[in-house]
């Protein structure tokens, strides 16, 4: 099990939870997981979310793996200059 | 890689070879957006609305088709319908539909055999508008009661009860910040605002286009990523990305502003009308003033709680960011997550508002959203220090982010150098310059993530041993110079054995832009990859040839040689002898590499700046500027110091000078340089600059890329400085000479 900490705006889509705990062995996985746990969060994933795993600011790689013991959080689009 | 790999000496990293580009910019061999031309082209101009905010009634272009040499006309009637998100935005930018949302907002294009008819047969366009009211400044625009820029425009994120031109809402945080506040000795809030600036590169956008009826089309353009152009026109335009060859110039500066479109579309929209003559437009500057992106302007409160002995126990963040009259344009979830970046603070909360406001499409610029996120955080650090007799550099050392620290905005850092520059900054004989009357010294921290991005880089060993490099990353602050010494450096060849030439769009895979201060690092890497891979190869021509086994030879020095004694006797074959007869002996050799890499390394810097402040005039001068900053590694040291020294005189124009200035009509007054005050040589003093290098250990060489960084501490360090001069606190940019001197007039806050 992955625990993914959500930014706290998404609080209204999640009951309330900060922290979804989901069954994810990839990137991927576990957002079509937090989907199926929180269908309201679909809108917000299917846009440009940014995963943090690990510390590293991830922008692709669906299939990276992720550990049961990775940090994951999910922060708000990020784009530079 | 191993930590101890990075610190290896280097034959060409750090060296400071000839830039590739030098010599064709010296003597303007160097090709631009406009100075691409083509058989029978044509001129485009286009039409702009001179209202904030009009209904577009009617449209009619008679006058103007019958004006001899006007070839075509095209209005949004023009472009596929049914388009949504961002290529809806996207196509709402490049020709108005039924109404006009800022100054300057595009409602038709003319194409015609010379600049001058086209310019004559836009005035001809007759439009016919019903003003609506507008709203331009980000507070006004925060009110219940402001004139509503895009009605419905709000997604699910705003809460209920918001005003109507609150686009997003965001919120995160961690800890109890109330339980911080109430740890504190001191807690300060402020309210701090910035205006809207420019990018202010030097070179307008220019294009190219061709199209015809098939769809099939090609562009010439100034960009930053050329990818991006291709995708966003083909969106806007209904045509197949494939079909669309675009090819970027040389750039004259993008800062971010080159990372999107504006009205390059246009240019296929009436060349494909036009029955598929070429169309090139420039945009003078006035118009890349009135249309293509400023950055946001933004209105920050800010509360922090901090100790008697420095330590900060929590802080808050409220902010307020227009970035025009479309959607997800304000960089408000970037300047939050910056806000606390270079801090460890364990009670923390952020809320930001995404706002709309009549004015031209926000476009990124330099580490979006963190100057004014600085601006605020390091204005108040410094004020609570100077309000605790506190020595600024050492609270932020107490207070700083270091490996392993939670970030402000959620996950914990690797390796990072905040601590380094900011000891750096403090034994800097900079430091420890007396001041004088009237002179004030200003410290400030600042961070940007970088990024990564879809890369694809392919290279190719010549027939002389020489090596061309392909990349996709437009050369806007020294890449080719960088990707070069790291190809050469992995080949063990010389650096002026490398060509590296930024391709067009058929010529490899997507690319990302150079944007988010990517390129010596994403580009680098698989430039590093292309050759190891190419490396390979000749090994395994060389053990053909030799009758070992590939596995029994390896690379030094630019040669294949026997890997140990039981490998045989043979003399290093040079990469010249492998590639004048790789025809031969299996074709040619190249090499290439696909990712969006991981990796990344965050970059901090510090500055310090030292001002004096003629309290007759209000009249800023810099005394000295110190930037020191993590460049994980410098690969061209002398580029390093150049995108510093660049961050910093930026941040100074923005500190000091330059603004959108709208009057009450919504219509921008100052759209040319005369009146929208850049810095010039003579405002600023010789930039100092000390690279700091903790190597990045997801790059091959520690490249952390050093693009951003450099422009979000000045704004602060220039308030900081000021206030330690006169005595006033300025919250308000720019802090331009008129309202220093009321500000020092009225002996209190500005």
């Amino acid at each position: 099990m992955v625990e993914v900490n959500l930014w706290a705006g998404l609080r209204r889509l999640t009951d309330g939870a900060l922290v979804v705990t989901v069954e994810a062995a990839t990137v991927g996985q576990m957002l079509d997981a937090l989907v199926r746990a929180h269908p309201a969060l679909e809108p917000e994933l299917k846009g440009s979310v940014t995963i943090a795993l690990d510390g590293e600011v991830i922008t692709g790689g669906r299939n990276t793996p992720v550990r049961p013991d990775s940090e994951v959080y999910l922060l708000q689009r990020l784009k530079g200059g | 890689m191993p930590k101890d790999e990075l610190k290896q000496e280097f034959r060409l990293i750090g060296t400071r070879p000839d830039r590739p580009d030098g010599l064709d910019k010296v003597t303007g061999r160097a090709r631009y957006g406009a100075d691409i031309s083509a058989p029978g082209m044509l001129h485009a101009a286009v039409v702009r609305s001179p209202h904030a905010h009009a209904r577009i009634v009617r449209i009619d272009a008679t006058k103007a088709l019958a004006l001899p040499g006007v070839k075509a006309v095209v209005t949004r009637a023009d472009l596929p319908t049914g388009l949504t998100g961002e290529d809806l935005n996207l196509q709402d930018n490049t020709l108005a539909g039924d109404v006009a949302l800022y100054d300057g907002h595009a409602v038709a294009a003319v194409a015609a055999t010379s600049a001058l008819i086209a310019q004559d047969a836009a005035k001809l366009v007759e439009v016919t508008y019903e003003v609506l009211p507008h709203v331009i400044d980000v507070d006004d625009a925060m009110r219940p009661d402001a004139p509503v820029v895009r009605p419905g425009a709000a997604d699910h994120s705003v809460p209920e009860g918001s005003p109507p031109n609150v686009a997003r809402y965001m919120e995160f945080g961690h800890g109890d910040i109330e339980a911080g506040f109430k740890d504190a000795d001191l807690v300060m809030e402020k309210t701090y605002k910035t205006e809207a600036t420019h990018q202010g590169y030097i070179e307008p956008h220019a294009c190219l286009g061709q199209m015809g009826s098939d769809g099939k089309g090609e562009m010439w353009v100034c960009t930053q990523g050329h990818w991006y152009i291709r995708r966003m026109s083909a969106a806007v335009l209904g045509v197949e990305a494939a079909q669309l060859r675009v090819t970027p110039s040389e750039i004259g500066g993008g800062f971010g502003g080159k990372t999107t479109i504006f009205s390059e579309p246009i240019a296929l929209a009436l060349s494909r009308k036009a029955g598929g003559r070429p169309v090139k437009l420039v945009m003078s500057r006035s118009e890349v003033l009135r249309a293509t992106g400023p950055t946001a302007s933004a209105s920050m409160d800010v509360r922090i709680g901090m100790k008697k002995d420095g330590t900060i126990t929590a802080a808050k963040a409220v902010f307020r960011m227009q970035g025009g009259a479309f959607i997800g344009m304000s960089p408000v979830g970037e300047a939050l997550s910056c806000a606390f970046a270079c801090y460890d603070i364990p009670n923390l909360w952020h809320e930001g508002h995404e706002v709309l406001a009549n004015r031209p499409k926000a476009a990124a610029y330099r580490a979006p959203g963190s100057p004014m996120a600085a601006f605020a955080v390091e204005s108040l650090v410094d004020e609570m220090c100077r309000a605790l007799s506190l020595d600024p550099i050492d609270v932020r050392l107490k207070n700083g982010a270091r490996e392993g620290t939670k970030s402000s905005y959620g996950p914990k850092y690797g390796v990072i150098g905040l601590a380094e520059t900011l000891q750096a900054a403090k034994a800097h004989p900079n430091y420890a310059v007396k001041l004088g009357p009237n002179q004030g010294r200003g410290v400030a921290s600042g961070f940007w993530f970088n990024h990564g991005g879809e890369t694809s880089v392919s290279l190719a060993i010549g027939e002389d041993g020489s090596v061309t490099v392909s990349v996709g990353t437009p050369d806007i602050g020294g890449s080719r110079a960088s990707l070069a010494l790291m190809t050469a450096e992995t080949l063990g060849i010389p650096y002026e054995d490398v060509r590296v030439n930024v391709v067009e769009t058929g010529a490899l895979g997507v690319n990302e832009p150079t944007h988010g201060s990517r390129a010596t690092f994403a580009s680098g890497k698989a430039a590093v990859e292309a050759a190891r891979s190419a490396i390979k190869q000749m090994c395994a021509r060389a053990a053909a040839e030799w009758g070992i086994d590939a596995e029994a030879v390896e690379w030094k020095d630019g040669a294949a040689v026997p890997a140990g004694p039981n490998a045989g006797k043979f003399p290093p074959m040079s990469i010249a002898e492998i590639g004048s007869k790789m025809g031969s002996t299996g074709g040619p050799i190249s090499g290439h590499h696909e990712s969006t890499p991981g990796g990344v390394g965050a970059s901090f810097g510090t500055h310090v700046v030292d001002v004096e402040v003629d309290p007759e005039t209000g009249h800023t001068t810099v005394l000295r500027y110190l930037v020191v900053q993590d460049a994980g590694r410098a690969i061209h040291p002398a580029y390093v110091e150049g995108q510093y020294q660049g961050g910093a005189a930026q941040g100074i124009g923005w500190a000091l000078n330059e603004e959108y200035v709208y009057g009450a009509d919504g219509r921008l007054q100052n759209p040319l340089f005369l009146d929208y005050r850049m810095p010039v040589a003579s405002d600023l003093p010789m930039i100092d600059t000390v690279i700091i290098e903790v190597p990045n250990p997801g790059h091959p060489y520690g490249v952390r890329g050093v693009g951003e960084t450099g422009i979000t501490p000045p704004l602060p360090a220039r308030a900081n400085a000021i206030a330690a001069a006169t005595g006033v606190r300025l919250r308000s940019l720019p802090m331009s000479p008129p309202k220093v001197l009321a500000a020092i007039k009225a002996g209190a806050d500005g």
